[in-house]
């Protein structure tokens, strides 16, 4: 029941969306296609989901073929587009009872699915979903795409937009839809959100870069990266690529993370570079890699 | 040298009707900062950033940005502010030259001014191969990379950034970040709004607004150490309402309608 694709090829026109893509979605995992905008992670979503056929390579959803079997399959799977498209003009519930009628299905009969996602826009049930917040849309959006308790759901970047909170929800929703057996792939351009997920896929301009636990992704890094810090972060940047051992260099928020050409790195040697170069408050310590920093290295 | 304060909030509020949007809010950006405005979604951020950027009057208080009253001289202050938005770029149907000339001409550039400004801004970029392809063919990253110069043609006091940074990939992304802290250091203000807590790690100070009221000010540094957590998200989820809007004073009368 899970999500297989081989050697998946699409252009549009000129521009290739996604070169040769393969990846394998086992049953009830939780897995994240993790890339930026134009990385062709909706192209992915668009040919699961039946709505657009690949130019080269094979697809199934649930043991069904995305082409041949088109029919079954949206029947099966739950699809929860990156653009809000819920009927504005319709309240809450009636876009509810819309999407349950259209796939011969009630609310009641399979409530228990969605109940406590439900459960928490249903005081506004009688309101308009144009008229609804960013993360009451997507709470009922995901409802829509569950009402036919699908096997399968595909998630597009169902975050993006949302503030911190809603997102952490959203997630913890997405562990308990999990435990039920439902098989979810789910898009985002945040790289914090790829820990969440059981296995990964980075992917950049149509290519999958790795495939892996997000664990594993992060420790397969190869080089020991250390946080900088100084009193000037622009003069810092600077200088640390000036630096004549320098392998990259990446602002981090506060720090910059630093990593070095030679296999033994000396911090004094660093610090009295900084020095010289007439930074004050230096400050080098040794930090773990994040997916972030896989995926710039993977990409360079 | 950073003590010139660049925009200066003094209980500044915004009704609607019945609705508070922003509440007695107050505080100072200096010049060269980088100023994260924080909050979630309908805490008042939008609100309150159209107050400073001239285009809708406060109920009551005071502000000054650039030196401009916000009440009496809300023109003087579009002329010395420059605005990015995710959204909002240039125009995909013109070519990077022609955005550029269109948008100095718009802040009132003389040609003279413009042509130099171009040269200079495509010189630095890296643009000069494509200078004449049209913006909507370019890689969002560059997009934004090109948009935030544009922000800075006539070379404003103040950058409104509006989640400048989200869906890019992260290199683009700290390339980006090295443009905003090369245009600080050169004397800028960076007031960035955004709900991307990552993109907060980067800014000098940052404020949390939580239902129209500054619930937090300071370094992202102090800020964790305060609510003794490692991240900014996390620091956001602790100040945010919990339960979030979608569980409103709601949560026993769901219980209670099941």
């Amino acid at each position: 029941m899970g999500i297989s694709l081989s050697n998946i090829s699409k252009s549009y026109k000129k521009v290739k969306a996604v070169q040769d893509i393969s990846f394998d979605v086992n049953p009830g995992e939780l897995f994240g296609l993790i890339g930026p905008d134009g990385a062709g992670k909706t192209t992915i979503f668009r040919i699961l989901t039946t709505l657009l056929i690949p130019d080269e390579g094979t697809a199934t959803v649930a043991g069904f073929d995305v082409v041949k079997d088109y029919k079954v399959i949206r029947k099966a799977v739950g699809y929860m587009p990156g653009r809000f498209s819920l009927y504005q003009d319709l309240t809450v519930e009636e876009n509810l009872t819309f999407f349950a009628t259209i796939f011969g299905t009630t609310i009641e009969e399979n409530y228990d699915l969605i109940e406590d996602i439900y459960v928490q826009i249903k005081p506004f049930k009688d309101r308009r979903a144009g008229k609804l917040s960013g993360g009451m849309k997507q709470k009922l959006a995901l409802s829509c795409a569950l009402i036919h308790k699908p096997k399968v759901l595909f998630l597009d970047e169902p975050t993006t937009g949302v503030d911190p909170v809603s997102r952490k929800e959203f997630w913890e929703m997405l562990k308990r839809l999990q435990k039920k057996g439902i098989t979810i792939l789910v898009s985002t351009p945040y790289m914090d959100e790829a820990a969440l997920c059981d296995r990964i896929a980075l992917i950049q301009s149509g290519e999958i870069l790795e495939i892996d636990t997000p664990k594993a992704i992060v420790s397969q890094f190869p080089k020991t990266i250390y946080n900088v810090g100084a009193d000037n972060m622009y003069k810092l940047i600077q200088s640390l690529q000036q630096y004549e051992h320098v392998y990259s260099v990446f602002p981090f928020g506060e720090f910059v993370h630093y990593t070095d050409k030679r296999d033994s790195f000396e911090m004094a040697d660093l610090q009295s570079y900084l020095e010289k170069e007439g930074l004050t408050a230096i400050h080098i310590e040794s930090t773990k890699a994040n997916i972030e920093d896989a995926f710039m290295e993977l990409a360079r | 040298m950073k003590e010139e304060n660049v925009i200066e909030v003094n209980q500044l509020t915004k009704t609607f009707g019945d609705f508070t949007a922003v509440n007695t809010i107050s505080f100072e950006v200096k010049k060269g900062e980088i100023f994260g405005f924080l909050g979630a979604n309908g805490a008042g951020k939008t609100t309150a950033m159209k107050m400073l950027i001239g285009i809708s009057k406060p109920s009551s208080g005071e502000a000054t940005v650039a030196g401009f009253d916000v009440y009496s001289q809300p023109e003087s202050i579009k002329k010395n502010i420059g605005y990015m938005s995710q959204k909002f770029a240039l125009y995909d149907d013109l070519t990077v030259k022609e955005n550029i000339t269109f948008f100095g001409g718009i802040y009132g550039l003389s040609r003279k001014k413009i042509k130099e400004k171009r040269e200079q801004l495509i010189s630095e970029l890296g643009l000069e191969n494509i200078s004449n392809k049209l913006v909507g063919s370019l890689p969002l990253g560059w997009k934004q990379k090109l948009s935030f110069s544009v922000s800075l043609l006539h070379d404003p006091k103040i950058v409104f950034l509006d989640e400048p940074t989200g869906g890019v990939d992260p290199i683009t992304r700290r390339q980006f970040w090295e443009m905003i802290y090369k245009a600080a250091d050169q004397g800028t203000t960076i007031f960035v709004t955004t709900h991307y807590m990552d993109e907060a790690e980067y800014c000098d100070r940052v404020s949390i607004m939580v239902e129209g009221k500054i619930e937090a000010l300071d370094t992202p540094k102090k800020l964790k150490e305060q609510f003794k957590v490692d991240s900014m998200n996390d620091v956001f989820l602790k100040l945010a309402r919990i339960p979030s809007p979608t569980l409103p004073k709601g949560k026993r009368e769901n219980t209670d309608c099941n």
